[in-house]
């Protein structure tokens, strides 16, 4: 029994030695395609960092060393500064845009996923007369670019005079064709009838089961949704580019790029630009790394059954 | 069931219809405001903008004029997706009172409708004495009894050159494209680049065809024309691409650390462009601080004293502001009175297309970075020696675009300038048809 499960492990070990020399031996697990494997991970992690590594360095160099040294390196540190100039330039502007940001993601994605989530329970759980070609729109508008309904949706908020407000960017961010699609197929999945039998037989409303039991069961979903929304609010830059005139509303995304599109008459806003990129991603990484567990298990959940 | 839901679609739609039809009905009575009369009470506008601290500007008009309310709008710059925003606006109904428009894009909104001619409003047609000829035809595109804008900024061209490795490397200054491209072969040979010919930038070539005496586009009054080829704009094509060949260029993209790092380090000497340049190349090249100075562009004859022009912008009224003669009013004060023409050239450096405003103490100072030299007089006297005969196409994005390509591909060893100029030509006169512009070919 030992010399057989103990086999393996030097046999491994005299592998990664002998992958050093690169003379590939047992035909289980070739050095050579976990190698490539590995260097093809590598490249594509190096891809994605590579950006956020150079936005972070760019960002502690204050303006004269920025084009003169080393990119991918540090000068002297001044990320404090520039972080307390970016905040103090034109009346701390930049905070307003974090904020409203925050207010359109946030409020926004918290919105869309309580509507998806209700209407992919009812999808999943009573059936109505008109349910598949209900959905089945829904599937449709899962397939149109927010890009897309950019302009028909300002065309009509003009008519209701409702352009260059809050509720212009607002609004059309409450609607989320994929949350509804996803906590369907999850609510059928998960939520069983049996239990909403149960709740009935308990003499819980529809609406309370599905606050107090559904909900529970489906939370994974939900904060899938939440999650992608809310990225997708946060990134969403078409739509605010369209309907806001006034600074005061804009999301960061469009403030930045309003900055970076007069860097040829101030080009001291560059350096705004790069810091302000660099804060503006941060609440989407604190986010991922908070919801980070549930999510996981959301995107899991479906696909097995 | 699929009955009712079919009669509640048409319903909706049929609804949405009709809301559509009336408020289309009602844009269109609003253009008759177009008569210029003052407005009883007080008024307020709406003018969008993307110039960095014009709010501060705006403020000093509305403390002094409390019967003319100006709020301020803003965005990205023109091309960046304002433009695109005010052609939706105009559509909806909802356009501001005012924009800020710059002359290449004029064209186009005069194309659509969109412009309110102010010829009619009172001092209006009196302030073409107080700006720069060729400033006021950008926005009377030479019809007579017309303005169709208020120019706001200008951009003459001259040559930013390094004073000092010139005299270092015992190199004349030149003083025409012909002792240019022999002083690019001295540079050249001490390692350096003379200049660095801007790939994507067509807006600078074209102030080099503008300088040269070419003009891409002509309107009769009924058609257009268009005319990227004619023999100037081949001239100056051929001149580049020879010294691209010769690898006497360098030919990075504009506007980029590698830019900023090559005018930093001096590994390029100089940069043909217009007077707001002065400031992308102070805080783009801070290490070389008292080494620049500023020369006339180079001529194509010796003796001769031309300029060309790069940039500038106006400010418009839109059809379907309901007063036109305020904006006219507000319009005239923000690009003509020393107040604001000194606020807007410390904020966004600004470059005056009045007159009066060429004289402002602060364009008369020497710049420090430029060695004390009193920079502004040179671009004075350029704006004097623009010609006042170029004229933009109503399509200017798409030519932009077109050309660039055709640019990029010729730097790249692909074709050549002159071939992009042919192919931006028939886009442009195909995209001229598209939108049913009349065009004379």
């Amino acid at each position: 029994m030992s010399p057989i499960t103990e086999s393996p492990a030097p046999a491994r070990s005299a592998k990664r030695t002998a992958a050093a020399s690169s003379t590939p031996t047992g035909p289980k697990e070739s050095p050579l395609s976990r190698i490539s494997a590995m260097t093809v991970m590598l490249v594509f992690t190096l891809y994605f960092l590579v950006p956020i590594w150079w936005l972070f360095v760019a960002g502690t160099k204050s303006s004269s060393q920025f084009t003169s040294t080393n990119p991918l390196w540090f000068a002297d540190f001044n990320l404090i500064q520039n972080i307390t100039n970016l905040v103090a330039y034109r009346d701390g502007v930049f905070l307003k845009w974090m904020l409203n940001s925050a207010l359109y993601a946030g409020a926004g994605a918290l919105l869309a996923t309580l509507f998806a989530g209700m209407t992919g329970y009812a999808l999943a759980k009573y059936r109505f007369p008109g349910r598949e070609l209900l959905f089945n729109i829904v599937l449709g508008g899962v397939l149109v670019p927010a890009t897309a309904l950019a302009l028909p949706l300002f065309l009509i908020f003009s008519q209701v005079s409702l352009t260059n407000t809050f509720w212009a960017v607002f609004l059309p961010s409450l609607v989320s064709p994929f949350g509804v699609y996803l906590t369907r197929i999850f609510a059928a999945a998960s939520v069983p009838d049996e239990l909403i039998e149960a709740a009935r037989l308990d003499g819980a409303g529809e609406v309370r089961t599905f606050f107090t039991v559904s909900v529970r069961l489906m939370f994974p979903a939900l904060v899938t949704v939440f999650l992608f929304q809310f990225v997708a609010i946060w990134n969403n830059f078409f739509l605010p580019l369209i309907m806001l005139r006034d600074e005061a509303l804009f999301p960061v995304t469009l403030g930045l790029y309003a900055w970076n599109s007069q860097v040829n008459q101030i080009p001291e806003l560059r350096g705004y630009v790069l810091i302000g990129a660099l804060l503006s991603i941060i609440p989407l990484i604190v986010l991922f790394l908070l919801l980070q567990r549930f999510w996981r298990s959301g995107l899991g959940a479906g696909s097995v059954k | 069931m699929r009955i009712t839901k079919r009669a509640a679609t048409v319903a909706l739609l049929t609804a949405a219809t009709v809301v559509l039809a009336g408020c289309s009905t009602s844009a269109s009575t609003s253009d008759t405001a177009a008569d210029c009369a003052p407005a009883d009470g007080k008024v307020d506008l709406t003018f969008t903008s993307w110039i960095p601290g014009i709010e501060n500007v705006v403020d000093v008009w509305n403390e002094a004029n409390p019967d003319i309310q100006v709020a301020v709008q803003t965005g990205p710059n023109g091309n960046g997706g304002t433009y695109a925003n005010f052609f939706n606006q105009l559509e909806a109904g909802n356009a501001p009172d005012l924009g800020q428009i710059e002359y290449d894009a004029l064209p186009n909104f005069r194309v659509q409708d969109g412009l309110v001619n102010l010829a009619s409003c009172d001092g209006v047609m009196d302030a073409q004495a107080n700006f720069v000829d060729w400033t006021w035809g950008q926005v009377s595109f030479n019809e007579d009894d017309a303005v169709y804008a208020i120019p706001q900024d200008s951009g003459p061209m001259a040559m930013f050159y390094r004073a000092d490795l010139f005299a270092a490397n015992n190199i004349a200054i030149p003083t025409t494209w012909a002792e240019f491209a022999t002083a690019a072969e001295q540079v050249r040979a001490t390692g350096a680049y003379i200049t660095n010919f801007s790939q994507s930038d067509i807006n600078q070539f074209a102030g080099l065809v503008w300088q040269a005496g070419g003009t891409w586009f002509g309107n009769d009054g009924s058609d257009w024309s268009v005319d990227l080829t004619d023999d100037t704009s081949i001239k100056v094509a051929d001149y580049w691409q020879d010294l691209i060949d010769r690898d006497l260029v360098s030919t990075q993209p504009p506007w980029t650390t590698e830019w900023d790092n090559a005018y930093n380090t001096g590994a390029a000497w100089t940069w043909n462009s217009a007077a707001w340049g002065a400031n992308s190349i102070a805080s783009g090249a801070p290490d070389t601080a008292g080494n620049w100075a500023v020369a006339p562009s180079p001529q194509w004859d010796a003796g001769d004293a031309a300029s060309g022009n790069w940039g500038g912008s106006s400010t418009a009224v839109f059809t379907g502001s309901k007063h036109p003669y305020e904006a006219a009013k507000f319009a005239l004060w923000l690009n003509s009175s020393s107040e604001s023409l000194t606020m807007l050239n410390e904020s966004a450096n600004l470059y005056p297309a009045a007159k009066s405003g060429l004289d402002l103490p602060v364009l008369k100072e020497g710049v420090e970075f430029y060695g004390n030299q009193a920079i502004y007089d040179v671009f004075a006297t350029a704006s004097s020696q623009v010609s006042a005969d170029f004229v933009w196409g109503p399509t200017m994005t798409q030519t932009y675009n077109d050309v660039s390509d055709g640019f990029k591909a010729a730097v790249s060893g692909k074709g050549t300038l002159a071939e992009a100029l042919v192919t931006g030509e028939t886009a442009t006169i195909d995209a001229l048809k598209a939108q049913s512009i009349p065009v004379k070919e």
